[in-house]
């Protein structure tokens, strides 16, 4: 019951960028996932609050490696569908598969599923009272049981990676809304999580800070990470995904490679969206 | 009718400018006589109390030094201590309590929420003696519940009070740390009650320390309620002490010795309460 525009069902990984559909992380811990099955996958998600219906129903695969950007109107559920994946919200039906997992099955551990699944939000959501080393040590402490000197030495392995080693003994509140941003994108990456979630990460920015946290999701990207990614950054998405979802009304209206979905939208609405978003 | 209201002067109808400003003028006229003839008024009766005051007798009734000296060092040692021996015990017992009650008012198991809920309205809604006068008298009395320990009585009835109060207080703490932040530690594979301990909690208290200093000289002053239980040598709180110690010395010095051992304690508190509020005010 997908509104989904079939000809452009399967993404294509021939960017001419190095996009590698398989992940060479240097760090999985985790038991290695079976080949063939993809990161991510939506099997008939729906979604509502009360009788308002956000989602009618998702089919959505995103294989590993792969670099999924999600579009839309303003209420179209792009944020709710990207809660549905690490169940922060709660499906009222269907099937999340996490690399094959299935996360709406209440037999299934959610919080080890969820190591797996880095979240970045609009807000950054730092912790306040700790520091940033204590920000990017705590869940690896409490929840991956690592010890402190191989929590503090990933903490600053992840820091340089988005150029902020210098804060490590910072507290959130002193940092610009760019570096929060950059340290919460740090504190995903110390878990070793095997695909990111970005919600509207650059939103809350002022216009001047949006481009360092862009730079950081395009290294990541172009570092194999699987990323699904709600964003208003047409330029980021056309630059950088291997595919973008176009969400309206609740529906996957139309999907495929940036040039087409962006270039040379097939639906209407998509066509609308993308002149409105132009104009601004 | 409601809208056009506010434009008009009050319930004065249809008047002109000038009129209107002219009975404003009056108003504020009379307001500016009445004030001055009350701090007259105050200032006449101060007067008066100084000068027809019989300021020896005063100082012998209130200020008498040899009973003052006398009342050291079990003022201190004894008197004092046991008050702060039971605002420790109450306040701790309160903040164990008071996290219980505000983590059961926020589950989402119904029957903990209404427990909680009925526990606060009630220890909230009685007096602070008729639950001490219950733990302290009644227990023991009708039902031969005597609790071991010698501060163990008066502790709990006061926890089981403060734990009332301070239950709303957490819970309105936990509810003001931004909804985003339990989101952000469960992301990460953090349980509820790990994210809760680590993530929430600390927020909530940073939040409301202010309110937690002013339950702690709250509790502190309700100490002296203790009086009722016959507390004699070894629990001995500042209130009994003083008042048994008029009562053998006809003098109300004992009182004053007290009242400045209390402000010894409670003005500190009350000035870091403010200064931890402007603090936070400002770091908000
Ligand atoms: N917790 C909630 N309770 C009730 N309604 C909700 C809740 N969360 C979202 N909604 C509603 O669901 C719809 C989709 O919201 P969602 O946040 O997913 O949209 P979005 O595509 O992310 O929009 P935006 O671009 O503004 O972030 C909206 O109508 C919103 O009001
Ligand atoms: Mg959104």
């Amino acid at each position: 019951m997908t509104d989904t525009d079939d000809q452009h069902e399967q993404p294509e990984h021939h960017g001419h960028h190095p996009h590698v559909p398989h992940r060479h992380h240097d760090f999985d811990e985790h038991e290695s996932v079976p080949v063939g099955v993809p990161a991510i996958a939506l099997v008939g998600l729906t979604k509502s609050f009360g009788d308002l219906e956000v989602l009618k129903g998702i089919d959505l695969e995103i294989e590993p490696g792969e670099v999924v950007c999600v579009i839309g109107p303003s209420g179209s559920g792009k944020s709710t569908l990207l809660r549905c994946v690490n169940r922060l919200e709660e499906p009222t039906a269907g099937q999340v598969l996490i690399e094959g997992v299935d996360i709406t099955d209440p037999h299934t551990d959610l919080d080890a599923m969820r190591t797996r699944i880095g979240m970045v939000f609009q807000s950054f959501n730092l912790f306040g009272h700790l520091s940033v080393r204590d920000n990017l040590c705590i869940a690896q402490r409490k929840v991956l049981k690592r010890h402190k000197h191989a929590a503090e030495a990933k903490a600053e392995e992840v820091l340089a990676r988005v150029g902020l080693s210098e804060k490590i003994d910072e507290y959130p509140a002193r940092l610009s809304g760019g570096q929060q941003q950059r340290v919460a994108i740090a504190r995903a990456l110390a878990m070793d999580p095997d695909m990111m979630l970005f919600d509207e990460a650059t939103s809350a920015l002022d216009p001047e800070l949006v481009g360092e946290v862009l730079a950081v999701m395009r290294s990541l990207a172009e570092s194999g990470m699987t990323m699904m990614v709600v964003t208003h950054e047409m330029h980021f998405a056309r630059r950088v995904a291997d595919r973008v979802v176009f969400m309206d009304g609740g529906f996957i209206v139309e999907q495929g490679p940036p040039d087409a979905v962006l270039g040379d939208p097939q639906h209407e609405r998509t066509q609308r969206f993308l002149r409105q978003v132009n104009e601004r | 009718m409601g809208w056009t209201d506010p434009v008009r002067p009050h319930g004065g109808g249809r008047l002109s400018v000038r009129t209107t400003t002219r009975e404003t003028m009056h108003r504020r006229t009379k307001a500016k006589a009445w004030r001055y003839g009350i701090y007259a008024v105050t200032i006449a009766v101060i007067l008066v109390i100084v000068l027809k005051a019989d300021w020896g007798k005063l100082q012998e009734a209130f200020f008498d030094p040899q009973i003052f000296a006398d009342q050291f060092p079990k003022i201190i040692t004894q008197a004092a201590r046991n008050t702060l021996i039971f605002t420790f015990f109450g306040f701790s017992g309160g903040l164990a309590l008071g996290l219980l009650l505000a983590l059961m008012r926020l589950s989402s198991i119904k029957p903990y929420r209404w427990a909680a809920s009925t526990y606060i309205e009630i220890f909230r809604g009685l007096p602070a003696l008729i639950t001490i006068i219950l733990i302290g008298f009644v227990l023991p009395i009708a039902l031969g519940v005597r609790l071991p320990g010698t501060y163990t009585a008066g502790s709990t009835a006061l926890a089981m009070v403060t734990g009332a109060y301070l239950a709303e207080t957490i819970r309105a703490g936990i509810e003001a740390v931004p909804r985003g932040q339990m989101e952000a530690a469960r992301s990460l594979g953090m349980g509820y009650g790990q994210s809760m301990k680590t993530i929430i909690i600390p927020q909530a208290f940073r939040i409301i320390l202010p309110a937690l200093t002013n339950e702690l000289v709250i509790l502190l002053k309700d100490t002296s309620l203790l009086f009722v239980l016959g507390t004699t040598g070894a629990t001995i709180e500042l209130t009994k002490f003083a008042r048994d110690s008029v009562g053998d010395t006809f003098n109300g010095t004992p009182l004053v010795a007290a009242a400045l051992v209390y402000l010894a304690i409670t003005l500190p508190l009350t000035r870091a309460a403010a200064y931890l509020e402007r603090r936070g005010r400002k770091s908000r």
